[in-house]
């Protein structure tokens, strides 16, 4: 009754591609960025600025990038924690080398950097393909964090191999990294660098690059045939998927944690990105956030539920209890849906079409 | 000039002044390879069975070893331990059968992926809620002193393992060849649809596959659990094992044996010979490396099957 | 099976439970102290018996005292898994807990106490990292609210060069000497490197590293090169979890005597040398406190707090090396209340206000015996510049069943690492933009 569609007419070609040609999609996508941008940061304690929302964010846009190589582009990666590190230190190395660059011409070419990266790693992905590409870029993980960690010129001859972020100003004094930053400011800087990122990302999955990522993706030789080169598009999708993983991880470093060694981006961090787009749903962009809201906020709530029933005093067992529903759910969910929340949501909208009355 | 040499000839040098050395580092990487082989063997059984990439192994690896100590520290002789411990194994694959294979059937292999991560974390929280995360000393009665033959040193514990995964990969081979079940599994594997219309049960052979690779996984955990001793730590050997998977391809046993040893033995070397000038440490990466290059040539693995591709 | 709609219910209530106001303590005249403890994931193992016998002593103040002068401690747990986000998350939910929020944060890991430290400073919450984390921050004119007694790994490693001088006869006999060290390649086994170097520099031994990846479940490369090319006189290891049991394993397998093998103090419980069985006698392990149940606050513990069923534990656990340091830290925690009750009065309070405490405490011989732990560790006195006290470590051996004290109480080389900790300090301080308060 209220999600409906009828006498919405398109009078134009720009009206009928517009990114949420339906009204009620507009209209929800503003209420949600206003509550993400004005209502969350006026109403939201501390505790769920830093240790929720700004994990939530910034994993976000992680699985983002990752979907855009393996839920588009069809080339599943475990990489993504060794390019997030990449990010993060080249982000340290440019803001501590060049103190006077503006933190986003930092962010920027924090993420251009980790895209090469991402593009020498992804050469192998036109001789490899399925599962012996993911354990291949298994190898860029493993060799990244070692390089991290084993160079003392990337963490500045830091002699634990810890970078601390730099302060970083928007404008002014305002900061939006290092821990003079508010939360409620590096919560809005992280929100709007991954707004924007989300926006393009989903522009560009609707332009020419973005039908040549899904065309590989799904049969190379097919997409090949009809004039696809996969080695450009194979190697664009890396790039971008890249791109968004450097910036997240130097988000990760700069806003959220402040202080980072090579080995917070172990093999856990790639895991977890890629159960967030398999239970938020592979291809696409939504789901990428559902799933990162999914896995971030599921331990810790359960975490919390298990405390307030009374589990204080056995921290053991509610961490275990933790992993175990942490796993049935993951299995529960891919059983009632494969593929992930995003499709749930859609299944959803296509009810609500015909609500009250469907038939 | 002077790295370029350090990397390319001094490494060399050293090999020549000291054979005795790199053969002992050779053996010693060959045998640790075995171990690798022998947690790469259950990843290797499933996939071809069931074309299901378990990343569960590692955690049942753990889980068959917290079982199999946790029944000795009652108390139980080992036989009795072995056996029950079976049990809980062949219980585990049909509960996982029941469970999470049946109702994913046909969805796409890496859904299947993420559901076996999901029984990961099941398993690793259930087993230690069960048995607790105490490291716990598993003494199977192998000494670990040197040994020294011809000049050589081994590992005599090395040795142990490698006869022991002899013999496991032997009795597989046996079953495989000359059991019905074991032509009904070479016959999944081979066409899973071939395989029904004449009539093979194939969630009865998918509850078999598990088994087996649950038992290999306890075989694993006995061997890994007596060298590390049994806790959490045991269920990240899987990462150990995925760089030997993809060397010799995810469909052939032979291939998990040869993988093992040329990641087994090449790590090692590396590690020894080209570790310090590259500043150490550098086997996880270097087998990831070794693995990838193979794969640039073969990219189905060396003994994978060919991949071919139609539109 | 549930249908969809269930599913969502399900979840959509979740989010509801979640985003309630979680639970708070109802005391008022209480002393808030979180616990941030890892019971599970890849090093729960180790911090278990650290987190019992921290929740024991805790446990024991309220049920033998009545609390600290009558101020009843409240703590809680909260399980890391050695995860950096983890202890972050952890850190944020209990900050602001209880009547005065949290007196004390122990992140019981070097890579969540570098996440903490500024947030900490930020907050104006002390952190006490008892025997990790940053070094550095010994220097309390940079740091004044990080305190690192009774010893950091700097000078431990002092400690450990003058133990091995000392069986070598004297440190003139270093000269020469082949000295490896096998440590965790991460922000925590990096620590020791350039103390250990600059000592090779003044008394002339060979260093040389060996890494080992973490988590450390295969080291056969490290230990045949130790073993069979390098063959060094001594190996000193920085290991943590399954590392240092497949270390002794691997070292006792290529034949490396074992009274030449010494670890850290993280690398001497129970839990390193157990699984290693008999392969494990004769390893040595730096320590700065007492090991085995037979001290007089041992009794207690057993009378209050086991015999009440209170114990966080097993009982015959009680003794053990990790948890005679979970001891170490509540009591110094507890030490540090009492002192700073003396400046500000007896009542909860406030993160700042323990800080002080610390800063001002005085653990003498004395107050140690009145405690139970006469001789269990040395004296420890604060200032404000040095937070670190005291130092001294000595060496313990296993001879398969307990560990037994084989050196003198050992103290640190302090004209070496003092210089070193105020040099990284301002170092650090200048990177920050902070001005170093005056502590004349």
């Amino acid at each position: 009754m209220i999600y409906r569609e009828t006498g919405q007419f398109k009078t134009s070609y720009a009206a009928d591609q517009a990114i949420f040609p339906i009204a009620q999609d507009r209209l929800g996508m503003l209420v949600i960025l206003a509550v993400a941008f004005v209502a969350v940061p006026l109403m939201a304690s501390d505790y769920w600025l830093t240790t929720i929302l700004l994990p939530f964010v910034i994993y976000g846009l992680a699985a983002l990038g990752l979907n855009i190589l393996t839920g588009y582009a069809g080339q599943l990666s475990l990489g993504t924690g060794g390019f997030m590190a990449c990010g993060a230190f080249a982000a340290y190395k440019l803001a501590t080398a060049f103190p006077e660059l503006h933190v986003l011409v930092v962010f920027a070419l924090s993420g251009l950097i980790t895209a090469a990266v991402g593009m020498l790693f992804g050469l192998p992905s036109l001789r490899i393909k399925g599962f012996y590409l993911a354990v291949a870029t298994l190898a860029a993980q493993f060799f990244l964090l070692w390089l991290f960690n084993k160079v003392p010129w990337f963490t500045n001859y830091s002699s634990s191999g810890v970078i601390s972020a730099p302060p970083l100003a928007i404008w002014g004094e305002t900061y939006v990294t290092g821990f003079e930053a508010t939360p409620r400011a590096k919560y809005l800087f992280a929100l709007t660098v991954v707004t924007l990122l989300a926006l393009a990302a989903k522009n560009m999955t609707r332009l020419k690059i973005g039908r040549a990522w899904m065309a590989i993706r799904d049969m190379d030789i097919a997409a090949e045939i009809i004039g696809i080169r996969p080695l450009a598009t194979k190697l664009s999708a890396f790039a971008v998927s890249s791109f968004y993983c450097g910036v997240a991880g130097a988000l990760w470093a700069f806003a959220y944690t402040g202080a980072v060694e090579a080995l917070a981006f172990d093999i856990n961090v790639s895991f977890r990105i890629l159960f967030m787009i398999i239970i938020g749903g592979l291809g696409s962009i939504l789901g990428s956030f559902l799933g990162a809201g999914f896995i971030v906020l599921l331990p810790i709530f359960l975490n919390n539920a298990l405390l307030a029933m009374g589990m204080a005093e056995a921290v053991a067992l509610a961490s275990h209890l933790e992993f175990m529903i942490m796993g049935a759910l993951i299995i529960l969910f891919l059983i009632v849906e494969p593929h992930g929340l995003a499709r749930l949501w859609q299944i959803l909208k296509e009810k609500l079409r015909k609500w009250p009355f469907p038939y | 000039m002077e790295t370029l040499s350090a990397v390319l000839v001094e490494p060399f040098v050293a090999i020549a002044e000291a054979p005795m050395f790199f053969f002992e580092v050779l053996i010693g990487g060959l045998l640790s390879g075995v171990m690798y082989a022998l947690v790469a063997l259950g990843f290797v059984l499933i996939f071809k069975a069931s074309g299901v990439f378990n990343f569960a192994q590692g955690a049942m690896v753990l889980f068959a070893a917290l079982f199999f100590v946790g029944f000795i520290d009652l108390g139980w002789p080992i036989w009795l331990s072995l056996v029950v411990t079976v049990g809980v194994m062949v219980l585990l694959a049909l509960v996982i059968e029941r469970a999470v294979l049946r109702p994913l059937v046909n969805q796409d292999p890496i859904i299947l992926f993420m559901a076996t991560i999901g029984i990961t974390f099941f398993l690793d929280g259930f087993g230690q809620t069960l048995w607790g995360s105490d490291v716990r000393r598993l003494d199977i009665g192998i000494p670990d002193d040197p040994l020294i033959v011809a000049g050589l040193y081994v590992n005599q514990f090395d040795i142990y393992a490698a006869v022991i995964c002899g013999l496991l990969v032997l009795g597989l081979a046996l079953f495989f060849q000359f059991t019905p079940t074991g032509r009904a599994l070479r016959a999944v594997a081979d066409d899973h649809q071939a395989a029904m219309s004449v009539g093979v049960p194939l969630n009865v052979i998918w509850a078999i596959v598990w088994t087996v690779a649950g038992i290999v996984g306890l075989v694993a955990g006995i061997m890994w659990g007596a060298k590390l001793g049994v806790q959490f730590n045991l269920a990240l050997i899987a990462l150990k094992a995925l760089p030997v998977l993809i060397l010799g391809g995810f469909t052939s046993v032979p291939g998990a044996i040869v993988g093992g040893l040329i990641i087994g033995a090449g790590e090692k070397v590396a590690e020894v010979f080209w570790g310090e000038v590259l500043g150490g440490a550098i086997e996880d990466w270097f087998a990831y490396m070794l693995a990838m290059v193979f794969l640039l040539f073969r990219p189905q693995g060396l003994f994978g099957e060919k991949i071919i591709e139609r539109v | 099976m549930m249908n969809r709609r269930q599913t969502l219910g399900l979840a959509a209530g979740a989010i509801a439970f979640g985003a309630m106001p979680l639970r708070l303590h109802a005391q008022e005249n209480a002393q808030f102290i979180p616990s941030l403890v890892y019971r599970t994931g890849p090093y729960g193992p180790n911090g278990e018996p650290f987190a019992n016998g921290a929740a024991d002593y805790y446990t024991l103040i309220n049920a033998r005292d009545g609390g600290i002068n009558g101020v009843e401690i409240v703590f809680e747990e909260c399980d890391t898994q050695y995860n950096n986000d983890k202890g972050v998350e952890c850190y944020e939910r209990l900050k602001n807990k209880g009547p005065t929020g949290a007196a004390v944060f122990s992140p019981l890991s070097t890579g969540i106490t570098y996440a903490l430290i500024e947030r900490a400073r930020a907050d104006k919450i002390p952190i006490f990292s008892m025997g990790y984390g940053r070094t550095d921050a010994s220097y309390g004119a940079v740091f004044p609210h990080v305190f690192t007694a009774p010893a950091t790994y700097w000078s431990q490693a002092t400690s450990l060069i003058q133990y091995v001088a000392a069986q070598e006869g004297g440190l003139e006999a270093l000269e020469g000497k082949k000295i490896a060290l096998v440590y965790h390649d991460s922000a925590y086994g990096k620590e020791p490197i350039r103390t250990l170097e600059a000592l090779a520099e003044r008394f002339g031994y060979k260093l040389s590293l060996f890494p080992v990846a973490h988590p450390g479940l295969e080291q056969k490369a490290t230990w045949l090169k130790v073993g069979r090319q390098v063959r060094p006189d001594w190996v000193l290891m920085w290991g943590w979890g399954v590392m240092n049991s497949t270390a002794i394993k691997e070292a006792a397998a290529v034949g490396f005597p074992m009274e030449r093998f010494i670890g850290n103090w993280w690398s001497g419980s129970e839990n390193d040398v157990t699984p290693a069985g008999d392969a494990a006698i004769g390893y040595k392990s730096a320590n700065f406190h007492g090991a085995g149940a037979t001290w007089p606050v041992h009794e207690d513990i057993f009378k209050h707090v086991y015999d009440a069923g209170k114990g966080a534990g097993k009982r015959e656990r009680v003794g053990e090396v990790l948890y005679n340091r979970g001891v170490t830290n509540a009591m110094i925690v507890v030490e540090a209340i009492r002192t700073a009750q003396e400046i500000h009065g007896n009542k909860p309070l406030t993160g700042w206000q323990v800080r002080d405490g610390f800063e001002n405490l005085d653990l003498s011989a004395e107050r140690l015996t009145e405690l139970g732990l006469a001789d269990f560790m040395q004296p420890i006195k604060l200032s404000c510049e040095d937070h670190e006290g005291g130092g001294s470590v000595y060496v313990q051996q296993w001879d398969g069943k307990t560990w037994k004290r084989v050196s003198d109480w050992i103290p640190p080389m302090r004209d070496v690492v003092w210089p070193m900790i105020k040099e990284s300090a301002l170092a650090y301080a200048k990177e920050k933009g902070i001005t170093p308060r005056s502590c004349t």
